[in-house]
């Protein structure tokens, strides 16, 4: 019984983790079909200002929720003026320089900080379940993944900002004969998308160990699950979230990451050869 | 004109049976319906005319039998196989050829290599390059036949992708606008040729251009809003009052 | 007339100008190395010959087979592993030096069958390389308890697999390969390796896997499986790949996880970027000027802040938005226009067309 709840919290753990990976690359990869190779090291930004700022005495929530998406959106949208739009449109062009970057921000985060593990401690303490103990704030996380993935969707749904971000991304020229500037919606919304990579990696952070290089293992397993998610990003990543977490986590649990990181590969394969346009493609199409 | 090498084109005297057929054959994106429930039949040998407004589904409708697009539902015959599930290249190697509406050419290749790689499918090398020089001559296009194509005017381009469809000896040619962009000296040109391919391969043509429908077609498919609204002879298709009705904008649904 | 594809020889053209300087050159260096260079240096050519085969099997997949893999490390890493595993095991390197090929080549055949017939795009191919190497490598980095043994060979983690023994002409288990043998082997085989590919882009197989990358829908509609062309190419960048590999554990007759490595991965893109994607003589120099410039790095005290991550990645946007046709095809452009007597002897429209192909030049 106590296993099972355990397993449970554990699934649990692993979805929002994998969800949050992938929120910003879902507006910035889903919606704009930017491809941001440099996606894990945004997170690894985000990782890197929490410890800074927790272990020079800011309260770790306020480097979690509003230090860490604030340097990293900056960042991004530095990264948007200067090197990713003059490669909109051009694929393999924008791939080959956001990997350029994603090295160049390995590197000067190495410079800065050296190449050790760093971290932070979970805030609240541990409770238990029978034997097992576990951080409340894995919890905390959960609900966070929640509330986070609603208000992205309330946003780009509800809002007139999210109604032209996405007018935007479906037809430019439209747009742009609306008056509305689509450069500046690209950088916008691209900041956005890197303010939220940001705060995942803010939020991951007291659960990982953070190095100059750990982002490459966020990068591989966003896309493949931001892909699979199909056209309706947001729906599409939290199913495709859904499904691979679970995966990932139960093999995981029998047995080694590694393994779980090989399952969740597979499965994304297969699942796009059963359904190539992605989840949202056939299911959910009529959804964002 | 020297003897071509179209030798598959022997059965086009077999007039009775279809070489294509369409049983309810649709195609949607998202709610949009682009080909709609479409059963089009044409027999071999037949130059066959499709007309209609902009956004009526002609050109959706010539990727469904490609296979380019995967049809929603419905099903494609030719020559009574059904071929709605096979693979681009499998339907290419049935002999349907397919001229595009943007010339689909290989730009980064000269003239010659683009032809060669369409006449090596089917000959050997030595076979492979009499066959190039032979299509550049009937098609005109001995003079620059070294030069890129991306380099070529659009008229240039135009030829390009028709040599190399030829060369492929199909026995269906589907068509899409072959005259877009031309003048009225290539037009003319361009309907002898149509012509002159009719006598060995079955055709569709997709073209907005009235006249020329004139010149060449006896049987005239009407689509709109991704149906077959009419078909028939060209001169009943110009006096049907739907047709007008479409082509004037008063009728909002067929 | 100038003719690069479609005539298989022409003295007049730049390509096969260029080719048999090219020959020449390499030649030359095949019976001359073991004179000029000492015992040390030697080895170090082969090291780099190594990697110029390893750039040579990417400059072919992507340049010219428009099939963009960031995973090209796993079937090098993969190649050096089964050769080690290989040779420990039977003891006579014919075979393993065979497995070595045929393996990589497998798994990349393997790989490219699920990607390449699922239409997987340009983004998940790169996505899909990326994780399998770097999964292989966190698999291989595992291995360092005492269950992992494959036959009589440990797999050793992180620490690696040492003293491989050395190859040994093929049918005389007894007889090794001297230093100077393994550069005449390794040289000889990238020469090998490159005309072969050469020789390949001429034939009709090499033209339609450069037409599918011009215009995947066009060759389709003309009766191409694109899917399948794509899978041999693939295929064969693996088997490339993997033949680097054991001639990497034949300079130092060590092989570790960092074959799988991020840093070797980001490299190899490099090399390409930098020499020029859509050429073959390029990416080779281009391995070479970089691995150079990683070893001059490598002596230099920058007081720490300086290292290769950032190098590489400056490297990388400056070439992407600077140079972005790479280094052949831009010194190539400079000789035709200011180095009258590279231009081919046939004027008119062909300079025009050297001019326009300058993205795609022959070697």
């Amino acid at each position: 019984m106590d296993t099972a709840a355990l397993l449970i919290i554990e699934v649990l753990n692993g979805i929002s983790s994998l969800a949050l990976t992938c929120a910003g690359l879902a507006i910035i990869f889903g919606m704009m079909r930017v491809i941001n190779f440099a996606h894990g090291e945004f997170m690894m930004l985000g990782g890197y200002t929490t410890v800074v700022a927790t272990n020079a005495g800011v309260n770790i929530w306020v480097s979690m929720l509003i230090l860490s998406p604030l340097v990293v959106g900056v960042i991004g949208i530095l990264a948007e003026r200067f090197l990713i739009r003059f490669f909109y449109g051009r694929l393999v062009d924008t791939l080959i320089a956001t990997w350029g970057l994603s090295l160049l921000l390995i590197g000067i985060v190495t410079s800065i900080f050296g190449n050790y593990i760093t971290g932070v401690s979970a805030p609240m303490g541990n409770f238990s379940i029978g034997q097992y103990q576990l951080s409340v704030y894995r919890l905390v996380l959960i609900g966070l993944t929640v509330i986070l993935f609603a208000g992205i969707y309330l946003a780009f749904t509800r809002t007139k900002l999210g109604l032209i971000a996405r007018g935007t991304m479906q037809n430019a020229d439209q747009a742009a004969a609306l008056g509305i500037s689509p450069p500046k919606v690209y950088m916008v919304t691209f900041g956005i998308g890197a303010a939220l990579t940001g705060l995942a990696g803010g939020l991951l952070a007291p659960i990982s160990q953070i190095i100059p290089t750990v982002g490459f293992t966020y990068v591989a397993q966003a896309f493949i699950t931001v892909i699979t998610a199909g056209t309706g990003a947001i729906t599409g990543t939290i199913v495709a979230s859904g499904v691979f977490g679970t995966v990932r986590q139960l093999v995981t649990y029998e047995t080694t990451p590694i393994i779980g990181g090989v399952a969740l590969l597979i499965v994304a394969v297969l699942l796009l050869r059963i359904l190539p346009q992605g989840i949202t493609g056939k299911i959910f199409r009529r959804s964002l | 004109m020297p003897e071509m090498a179209l030798g598959r084109g022997a059965r086009v005297t077999d007039a009775a049976r279809p070489i294509l057929e369409t049983r309810g054959l649709t195609m949607r994106f998202g709610g949009v319906v682009a080909v709609d429930n479409v059963d089009f039949s044409m027999a071999e040998g037949e130059l066959r005319c499709l007309i209609g407004p902009n956004g009526a589904g002609k050109t959706t409708f010539f990727r469904c039998l490609t296979h380019q697009y995967k049809p929603t539902s419905g099903h494609v015959i030719y020559r009574g196989d059904d071929i709605t599930g096979s693979h681009t290249h499998q339907i290419a190697r049935r002999g349907i050829g397919i001229k595009t509406q943007v010339p689909s050419v290989f730009d980064g290749l000269d003239v010659r290599e683009n032809i060669w790689l369409s006449a090596r499918r089917y000959h050997s090398n030595r076979e492979s390059n009499r066959v190039v020089d032979e299509i550049l001559e009937r098609i005109g296009l001995t003079g620059v036949a070294n030069r890129l194509v991306g380099q070529l005017a659009h008229g240039e381009r135009q030829g390009v992708e028709l040599a190399i469809v030829l060369t492929g000896d199909p026995e269906l040619i589907l068509l899409d606008e072959p005259t877009a962009g031309m003048t009225h000296e290539e037009v003319h040109r361009t309907t002898e040729m149509i012509r002159e391919i009719n006598r060995t391969a079955s055709l569709i043509v997709v073209e907005h251009d009235m006249q020329f429908i004139k010149a060449i077609a006896n049987r005239v498919t009407v689509f709109n809003q991704g149906a077959i609204l009419v078909e028939d002879t060209m001169d009943n298709v110009l006096k049907n009052q739907d047709v007008r009705d479409v082509y004037l904008g008063k009728r909002e649904v067929a | 007339m100038f003719n690069s594809m479609l005539k298989t020889f022409d003295f007049n053209s730049w390509n096969t100008r260029g080719l048999m300087v090219t020959g020449a050159i390499m030649l030359a260096l095949l019976f001359l190395g073991p004179t000029i260079f000492d015992l040390f240096t030697l080895l170090k050519v082969i090291l780099f010959i190594a990697m110029a085969m390893l750039a040579l099997s990417l400059a072919f997949i992507w340049g010219f087979g428009g099939i963009l893999c960031f995973g090209q490390s796993a079937f090098f890493g993969l190649g050096g592993y089964v050769y080690a595993i290989g040779v420990i095991n039977m003891g006579e390197s014919t075979v393993p030096i065979l497995l070595a090929i045929f393996i990589p080549a497998a798994f990349a055949m393997l790989l490219g069958y699920f990607m390449f017939y699922g239409r997987l795009n340009d983004v998940y191919l790169a996505v899909v390389t990326l994780a399998v190497t770097l999964i292989l490598y966190a698999f291989i980095r595992s291995t360092s308890g005492e269950e992992w043994v494959i036959g009589k060979a440990r797999l050793m983690g992180f620490n690696g697999i040492s003293s491989i023994p050395d190859p040994n002409w093929p049918g005389f288990p007894d007889s090794l390969l001297w230093p100077d043998d393994k550069f005449y082997v390794a040289m000889a085989l990238l020469i090998l390796v490159y005309f072969g590919l050469r020789f390949l882009l001429r034939t009709h197989f090499g033209r339609v896997i450069v037409a599918i990358k011009e215009n995947e829908t066009r060759a389709e509609l003309l009766g191409y499986d694109v899917r399948f062309y794509k899978m041999i190419t693939f295929t064969i960048g693996g088997g490339i790949a993997g033949l680097a590999g054991f001639l990497l554990v034949t300079f130092n007759n060590f092989v570790n996880p960092d074959k799988f490595a991020l840093a070797l991965a980001a490299q190899i893109i490099m090399w390409v970027l930098i020499g020029g994607v859509g050429t073959l003589i390029g990416p080779m120099l281009g391995s070479l000027a970089l691995l150079m410039l990683y070893n001059w790095l490598g002596t230099q005290n920058f007081a720490g802040w300086l290292n290769t991550y950032l190098v590489f990645g400056g490297i990388i946007l400056l070439f992407v938005l600077a140079v972005p046709q790479g280094l052949q095809p831009t010194a190539q452009m400079l000789a035709l226009r200011f180095l009258p007597w590279t231009r081919p002897t046939d004027e008119g429209g062909d300079s025009a067309r050297n001019g326009a192909r300058e993205g795609r030049a022959g070697d």
